[in-house]
């Protein structure tokens, strides 16, 4: 499993490009969208936790159908699936690389980005505490999503149709937590939701997208 | 003799051919006077006046758009456990038909909502997870229609209606905690004495049991001919390589 995780990380690392421009596509979007509207501190402070969510929710789903894309189309993925290491470990290791090398980075440059918003130093911990406790659910569903739509040519855009309404229940705990922080509220509530979430997306999801996988291999 | 001998296509199809124009005509029947009497019939209520009347259409069909979700929730789980073929291709068939249902009980809403609330659309939470229902249901059949290997997508479909139904359950309490209601509560329930004034409730249930054969017959309808179809694909095929 480390292997696996090592490989899919060093092929991301060494093609490069799919990792900045996920990058540049998250910062695109948090500059475009203030240019769209009036520029006031006040606006642009009570939409950024909604913004930097759809930012990192849109970066990580057009980078979706890469996590086995290239695996199925030479055939790494039929001999990964007859491997001694079971289905649900290479799905694993191939989404927790997926959150690695896109989620991940989007994350650490909060800090940064926030800047942009006005957002205090303890706003943006907040970003940075929901971002991290529900990216991996994103992952996770879309490796889900992604594995429905192998092999397909019309792919990317059923697998939009798919993702989003999947991803909507952690987009609104998510915003939840940054909302209920930033108005000194208690966040127990939506942050236990949100890890929630992962948690089970990531013990169960696992064992769907290997069946889905299987049935496409047939 | 189980239940499960209907699972035959070919039993499926006898049963179903007699069955078909009972229910046509009990849908008919019930549909026409549950909207007459509800319509023509009944007094205008004391605050919202005519408006009222929208909700002969708008509780049957969103009672049936959620319940719809439900059947082909148990159509994909038989079909994934014992491998019936009807059963997937009734929650094929009923997936358009609940997505149909799903824009009149949010087009109905509208209009009701306009005179009452004064608008066509809030962020309410029953009408948000109603949208999002609706893109449940176009995901559903999006992916029935992308994949042409039948038994494959069928098992595609199947799980993706599972993990849907869990999100689309999520979601509905999910925006619940983020928005307060603009809606009223349920129009029916059945742990209530009286939950609408008894001139409203009598043509409102002939309504909605209408509503309910509309959707069997639909339904019935809809699978006969998948069915048609599966097996003019297998004629088809065996011509082919004959």
């Amino acid at each position: 499993m480390l292997t696996l995780l090592k490989r899919d990380l060093t092929l991301a690392f060494r093609t490069g490009s799919s990792l900045i421009l996920g990058i540049a596509f998250f910062l695109i979007i948090l500059v475009i969208i203030p240019l769209s509207l009036e520029p006031s501190k006040k606006i642009l402070i009570t939409i950024a936790p909604g913004i930097f969510w759809v930012g990192v929710l849109l970066a990580c789903l057009l980078s979706l159908d890469r996590i086995f894309q290239l695996d199925i189309e030479d055939g790494t993925l039929e001999v990964l699936s007859i491997s001694p290491l079971p289905i649900e470990g290479t799905i694993l290791a191939k989404t927790f690389a997926h959150w690695l090398t896109t989620c991940l980075p989007l994350i650490l440059l909060v800090p940064i980005a926030s800047i942009l918003y006005g957002i205090s130093k303890e706003g943006a911990i907040w970003i940075i505490i929901s971002l991290l406790s529900g990216t991996p659910a994103l992952s996770m569903i879309g490796a889900f999503a992604a594995s429905l739509t192998l092999g397909l040519k019309r792919g990317s855009l059923l697998l939009s149709l798919l993702v989003l309404p999947l991803y909507i229940p952690t987009l609104i705990f998510g915003t939840e937590v940054i909302r209920k922080s930033m108005m000194d509220l208690p966040v127990t509530t939506p942050l236990v939701f949100l890890i929630a979430i992962t948690a089970s997306s990531i013990a169960i999801l696992p064992i769907l997208t290997g069946a889905a996988i299987k049935i496409n291999l047939r | 003799m189980s239940f499960w001998k209907y699972t035959n296509p070919n039993k499926f199809m006898a049963i179903s051919e007699k069955l078909l124009p009972v229910f046509s005509i009990l849908t008919v029947l019930l549909i026409s006077i549950g909207l007459i009497w509800g319509f023509f019939f009944t007094p205008d209520d004391f605050r919202m006046g005519s408006t009222v009347k929208i909700i002969y259409l708008h509780v049957p069909s969103a009672l049936i758009a959620i319940n719809t979700w439900f059947v082909m929730l148990i159509g994909s789980l038989i079909w994934l456990i014992r491998r019936h073929h009807v059963s997937v291709l009734i929650s094929k068939s009923a997936a358009p038909i609940g997505l149909i249902m799903t824009i009149v009980a949010l087009i109905t809403g509208a209009i009701w909502g306009q005179p009452m609330w004064g608008t066509f659309w809030a962020w309410d939470p029953r009408l948000t997870s109603f949208l999002i229902l609706f893109f449940f249901y176009l995901g559903y059949i999006a992916l029935w229609q992308s994949v042409d290997n039948h038994d494959k997508v069928a098992d595609l479909a199947s799980l993706l209606c599972l993990v849907g139904s869990v999100f689309a359950i999520l979601s509905r309490y999910a925006v619940n905690f983020w928005n307060q209601g603009l809606h009223q509560g349920a129009s029916l329930s059945l742990d209530k004495e009286e939950n609408v004034s008894n001139v409203f409730w009598f043509p409102l249930i002939v309504s909605i049991t209408g509503f309910l054969f509309l959707f069997v017959t639909l339904l019935l309808i809809k699978t006969r001919t998948e069915i048609r179809l599966k097996q003019l694909s297998k004629v088809l095929a065996a011509n082919k390589l004959g």
